[in-house]
């Protein structure tokens, strides 16, 4: 492919933006929330062994990311192909050389990777203080602890993001998912008691 | 040997890329390739556009091309000037 045609489909991939940042909230949003329930039900247990723990949560941020790349590109697959024969219907034309149809290759397969990454990134983050203890560092706080709070944060900063997109009030978004976040661990702890 | 000068095609196109990425797209072909483009009609997924091309020695298959890989087709081609080279016309 020519340097010009990557150009034209970056073009594409360009506006399909919008979805990616979609999938990025939605599904950091989903693995900031998997790991805060886990971290909050090993905190309420007793005598969860760290290594235990960190492979729960590596599995989860595994299946998350496999669920995310997988529905993500079969999802944007299947609607970037139903447009593509729309306009091809519009057009009475064979778009199978022209860079939509290319865009239509590579548009889920950034998406899929965006959707499938986010999880993984933000349950690797949320995971460090449990590495951190395995690793016999000491920590001020419980590590479970420690990996409650930064979920937290990563939701009330995913909030901030959403406020920013909206282009309303950063703190006002950002509390309002910190809240669900609250809610969930308020829920965690009902069931658990 | 005839060098095209000038072209006007009738072309339908999707809404993206834009007139002006598409103009861009096409004015990448050759240097000192004036591109002129005029929407003429706008539909739902689709708008026809008047594409005016002046150039020196301009290559239609190569515009055609592009044009094709811009997902739009030629409809027709409504202008040319064509220029005729000198010892052409002595043989």
């Amino acid at each position: 492919m020519r340097w010009d045609a990557v150009g034209r489909i970056f073009l594409h991939v360009k506006r399909a933006n919008s979805i990616a940042r979609r999938y990025f909230v939605t599904n950091g949003f989903d693995g900031a929330l998997t790991m805060l329930g886990l971290m909050v039900g090993f905190s309420l247990s007793d005598n969860i062994a760290i290594p235990v723990a960190i492979t729960a949560c590596l599995g989860a941020a595994i299946a998350l990311c496999m669920s995310g790349l997988s529905s993500a590109y079969l999802s944007e697959t299947a609607e970037r192909k139903r447009e593509l024969n729309k306009l091809e219907a519009a057009l009475l034309a064979d778009l199978s050389e022209s860079d939509h149809a290319r865009a239509t290759t590579v548009v889920p397969v950034m998406v899929a990777l965006v959707n499938g990454l986010s999880p993984l990134i933000i349950s690797l983050i949320i995971i460090t203080p449990l590495w951190l203890a395995k690793l016999g560092i000491q920590l001020s706080f419980s590590p479970f602890l420690l990996a409650i709070f930064i979920a937290l944060f990563l939701i009330f900063l995913l909030g901030v993001m959403l406020g920013r997109l909206s282009q309303e009030f950063w703190l006002w978004t950002g509390l309002r998912t910190l809240a669900i976040g609250g809610v969930t661990v308020g829920i965690i702890y009902l069931f658990s008691r | 040997m005839t060098q095209i000068k000038k072209l006007v095609l009738d072309v339908l196109k999707p809404h993206q890329p834009n007139a002006l990425e598409f103009a861009t797209a096409l004015a990448d072909l050759g240097d000192g390739l004036a591109i002129n483009v005029a929407v003429e009609e706008v539909d739902e997924k689709t708008e026809s556009i008047i594409v005016l091309i002046e150039g020196e020695n301009i290559d239609y298959d190569l515009i055609a091309e592009r044009i094709k890989e811009l997902g739009a087709s030629v409809h027709s081609i409504d202008e040319v000037e064509v220029v005729g080279a000198k010892n052409k016309m002595g043989e």
